[in-house]
């Protein structure tokens, strides 16, 4: 219960969000100014961001059965800050031009960090849908927002109605599956079923119900084969809600998911652990093998970012054979690692794109680094390190995952990380390649402005913390350590 | 900290050389060269010195990942000691045959080669298990880039499938090293990627010939052996010159320089198991790909099918594991790296001259060049074992070890030095010898050996001669090394036995 002052302290973060997302709404409703709620909410989020760090090192409670303040929903909750933050960063120039209301766009953000927040510091039911719907609501809006914009050659409207329809329809497996298991256990906040499961209904009921369960939080991870509406929507979606879409709800997710199956132990039945091993094979192999298809950068992201989550999926399993939390750690490196180079492809491509015209043909980017090397660099930095290769923090985050599987013993999902993993240095080389022909024509990029500068700075930090990350990871490793331990 | 400053100068150097492309286009090579010959004179500081620890010349080490006793470990003993040596070697013969044919993008060109460098010298020394890996892969990367951009008509392709088939090699060693730690910390309770420490685990079981698989196949990937050898036709093919001579001359060296140093060392029960397989592979290396080599027209993948042809010595040599063989190995890696390197500068001058590397169009050059075509018979002799050169010696030693491991094979394998001379002289006959045919291209191109190219193969032809002739400068830098190494073996093996 809440009955003082300083029980309100843990939750400093979440409020410090609310209340920017209270004042955005204030603002908008006064006087419309674009600069002015640009400054609020990155303000706002940067100092949930630095609240959240700095109380890393001392809170740890239980605040109400809803939310668990821990070391480890901290470090996410910096890290979702800190995503959030960069992202509005980058959505600041690109919907500067926007012949339409702009301002809400950055509200939405704001209110989807705050189910962010509450969905990594869940251990309970209803915490997690309220965090999740919150987060869903307001991205259906992110996706959609340049509707009315004529020179928007997109199809905003079609992503964000294949979402809404088909997330609508996980959420609602979701809460079936919570249903069932609140029917079996009587209570609404994560525990454990194995014990449950002889006195209660049987096997078979608690398998249906992690079944419905874990296939709606597959979804919102796109995971193969609940896959399927990525690459639509994540072309369809302006650039800096692809990038939100593809980072933080991603993330906030499998935290929760982590969560859920650590205190459940859904994995010791042995339908539930076979489950998740056919759905790492299958993403790893479908998202990696329907990349080398695509020619359009925001699907292969997509595909691409299938793979990954393929990856970490790997090591929730791993989670479950290994004592000791070598497989958290690997999963919650990865997501970070996961989240700087997704971050830092989207924000190259958003650094040179508007509302108006999108570049995420790779074609437009030929011959790009003899233009601007430096803006080159950076994108190759980001694709190596998604491709796992060293020097990159994508290289620590994959050691890990193959440091987890050889621990567990999983050869055959090693031999899979690796068949994809090799498959998938195609596309993003194929990719590299193009950086590096002779520029064909002089593509009209949008000249930098000094609205821009601030993404250029972002994608400048990306970049060190990616190699800084990359080489020496020690003092994020032990930060990474230090949080899983409490886990 | 010698060794440290190797590799910086070497990463530094690159960053330099990039930058001052914006100052003057000619800039880069200068800075690179200095680099590479900075270096160079720091190894040489290093011939001196007597070992001081265990072996090991010199050496550094420092925490680097402490959550899973990850070190950032460099070593130098006299194995490693000529291996860097060979690099910064050819790593000048790769910047002067740079100087001119490079005309685009110099800062990016010579950064890629100095990062390349330093990764090569970075495997040649690493003694932790993380940083081998690390450096590994960092040595790829550039020259992926090194193909990809300034290679020739097929470059994408041939770029794509070297980085692929190393990659994918390369990750089956890291699960490999992986198990190894996970076997130390099964053992000894801690996370531990150091060699020395890694030496010690036991490894045998049933899981021991897979984990030594995982090492043979990312080494043999790069040495390479028939079947992992089909990348190396074409990115030799398509490389510019430079580009040729680092990966024929000190990339494939690396996987050798892993096999002696990891993978027996590592699984000396496995391993002996699998030697009459090894053999049996380096066997159908030799033969086959001198066969695949008579059947080419085109110089350069003609050099590269030699190139794995030879390597089979150095494999069989390695697989019969015992001193003889081992010196072997190492002398055919070092002579190797300076003929095939001479070899590929040649063919890279000559399409650089007449823009053919067909062999179809040539003909008759002795006459209109007299001093390459001189060169070019000297390196083929070389290159097919002629006594008094470092091929020689070296073949000959693989040779004679084998034949006490394995007489069958060693026989069969002793029928490559036939075939080497068959496609050498073949080769020899149809390009310089006959009448001149310059039909196909502009007979003005055709100029002879400037001063600067006889002296950087004159400076190779020396370093051939001595190897032929007094090779014991070399063998004794390396049989310290190798004697550990096979002492450490044996001691395995036997306590291995000696168990019911």
């Amino acid at each position: 219960m809440i009955t003082s002052f300083n029980d309100l302290l843990p939750i400093m973060p979440l409020l410090i969000v609310t209340a920017t997302s209270v004042v955005l709404m204030l603002m908008i409703g006064i006087r419309r100014s674009y600069i002015t709620t640009g400054f609020i909410a990155i303000t706002g989020l940067l100092l949930a961001t630095l609240v959240a760090a700095s109380m890393m090192s001392w809170t740890n409670q239980q605040l109400t059965p809803l939310l668990i303040i821990d070391q480890y929903s901290l470090l996410f909750t910096v890290i979702v800050c800190a995503s959030a933050m960069v992202l509005a960063i980058l959505s600041f120039p690109y919907f500067f031009e926007l012949g339409d209301e702009k301002e809400e766009y950055l509200l939405l953000l704001v209110v989807a960090t705050i189910g962010a927040i509450v969905m990594v510091s869940s251990n309970h039911f209803i915490s997690t849908v309220l965090g999740l719907e919150t987060l869903s609501m307001s991205l259906y809006g992110m996706v959609a927002y340049p509707l009315h914009v004529e020179k928007s050659a997109k199809f905003p409207l079609e992503a964000s109605v294949k979402y809404l329809v088909l997330s609508a329809t996980a959420s609602g497996f979701i809460l079936f599956g919570m249903a069932l298991i609140y029917a079996q256990t009587g209570t609404l906040s994560f525990s454990s079923l194995t014990a449950l499961s002889v006195t209660g209904l049987g096997d078979a009921y608690t398998i249906v119900a992690l079944l419905l369960l874990v296939s709606g939080m597959m979804f919102k991870l796109s995971l193969a084969p609940f896959h399927m509406w990525t690459p639509d929507v994540y072309e369809g979606a302006p650039l800096p809600a692809t990038a939100y879409l593809a980072t933080v709800a991603k993330m906030a997710m499998f935290v929760v998911l982590l969560r859920f199956i650590e205190t459940s132990e859904a994995l010791n039945f042995d339908a539930i652990l076979i489950v998740f091993t056919l759905i790492a094979v299958a993403s790893m192999l479908a998202g990696n093998l329907l990349a080398l298809l695509q020619d359009n950068l925001k699907r292969i992201l997509a595909y691409s970012s299938i793979a990954h989550m393929g990856y970490l999926l790997l090591a929730l399993i791993a989670g479950h054979y290994v004592v000791g939390t070598i497989a958290i750690e690997a999963i919650s490196f990865y997501l970070i690692a996961y989240v700087i180079m997704s971050l830092g492809a989207f924000a190259v491509a958003s650094v040179i794109s508007s509302s108006e015209k999108e570049f995420d043909s790779i074609e437009e980017y030929q011959g790009l680094f003899w233009r601007n090397p430096w803006l080159a660099s950076a994108f190759i930095a980001m694709l190596l390190s998604l491709a796992g290769i060293p020097l990159t923090v994508g290289f620590i985050g994959k050691f890990y995952i193959f440091l987890g599987g050889v621990e567990a013993s999983l050869w055959v999902l090693l031999a899979v990380l690796v068949l994809g993993s090799g498959i998938g240095l195609y596309y993003y080389l194929r990719i590299i390649y193009r950086l590096f022909m002779p520029a064909e024509q002089e593509q009209p990029y949008r000249i930098a402005g000094a609205e821009a500068v601030s993404s250029y700075a972002v994608l400048a930090i990306l970049v060190f913390l990616l190699l800084l990350f990359g080489i020496y990871p020690a003092p994020i490793m032990s930060i990474v350590a230090m949080a899983s331990v409490t886990f | 900290m010698i060794l440290l400053a190797l590799i910086v100068v070497l990463f530094l150097g690159g960053v330099l050389a990039w930058l001052s492309e914006a100052l003057d286009p000619k800039f880069p090579r200068f800075v690179a060269l200095i680099a590479v010959l900075i270096d160079l004179l720091l190894m040489l500081s290093l011939l001196g010195a007597d070992a001081e620890d265990a072996g090991w010349i010199v050496q550094l080490n420092a925490e680097w990942m402490p959550r899973f006793g990850i070190f950032f470990h460099l070593a130098a003993d006299g194995l490693s000691i000529l291996m860097m040596v060979l690099t910064a070697f050819l790593g000048v013969i790769a910047i002067a045959s740079a100087w001119d044919e490079i005309t685009e993008r110099t800062g990016f060109f010579y950064f890629n080669l100095l990062w390349a460098l330093a990764g090569i010298i970075g495997v040649f020394t690493a003694l932790d298990l993380f940083l081998f890996f690390f450096f590994w892969e960092v040595m790829l990367i550039p020259m992926y880039f090194i193909i990809a951009i300034w290679g020739h008509e097929n470059k994408n392709y041939a770029a794509m499938k070297f980085f692929i088939f190393t990659q994918i090699s390369g990750m089956l060693m890291l699960v490999s090293i992986l198990v190894l730690v996970y076997l130390h910390y099964v053992q000894f309770g801690s996370f531990s990627f150091a060699y020395l420490d890694l030496l010690e685990v036991n490894t045998s079981g049933a899981i021991e010939m897979w984990v030594m698989l995982g090492f043979f196949i990312a080494f043999s990937t790069k040495l390479p052996s028939v079947p992992f050898h089909s990348w190396l036709p074409d990115a030799h093919s398509q490389a510019p010159t430079a580009g040729s001579v680092l990966l024929a001359g000190v990339l494939l060296k690396t996987g050798a320089y892993g096999l002696i140093r990891f993978a027996v060392p590592f699984f000396p029960e496995a391993s002996m198991q699998f030697a009459p397989f090894a053999m049996t592979l380096a066997v159908i290396s030799i033969l086959y790909c001198a066969k695949l080599a008579f059947a080419q027209t085109d110089v350069k993948r003609l050099i590269a099918y030699t190139s794995v042809s030879h390597m089979g010595f150095v494999l069989l040599g390695i697989y019969a594991w015992n001193e003889q063989a081992l010196q072997g190995a190492v002398m055919t890696m070092l002579a190797h790296g300076l003929s095939a390197a001479a070899l590929f500068m040649l063919a890279g001058g000559l399409q650089h001259r007449i823009h053919t590397r067909d062999m179809e169009h040539m003909g008759g050059f002795w006459a209109k060049v007299p001093r390459l075509s001189f060169v070019a018979l000297f390196f083929s002799v070389a290159a097919l074992g002629m006594p008094g050169l470092g091929n020689f010696v070296g073949e000959f030693l693989a040779l004679l070890g084998a034949f006490q491991a394995n007489i069958g094979l060693t026989v069969a394998a002793a029928f490559g030095l036939i075939f080497a001379s068959v496609y050498s002289l073949w080769v020899i006959q149809k390009v310089f010898h006959g009448a001149y045919r310059n039909s196909d291209f502009d007979d003005a191109r055709l100029h002879d050996l400037s001063r600067r190219e006889m002296f950087y193969f004159g400076a190779m032809m020396i370093g051939l001669i001595w190897m032929g002739m007094y090779p014991q400068s070399f063998l004794d830098l390396s049989s310290v090394p190798l004697v550990d190494l096979l002492s450490h073996t044996e001691q395995l093996l036997s306590a291995g036995s000696g168990e019911p």
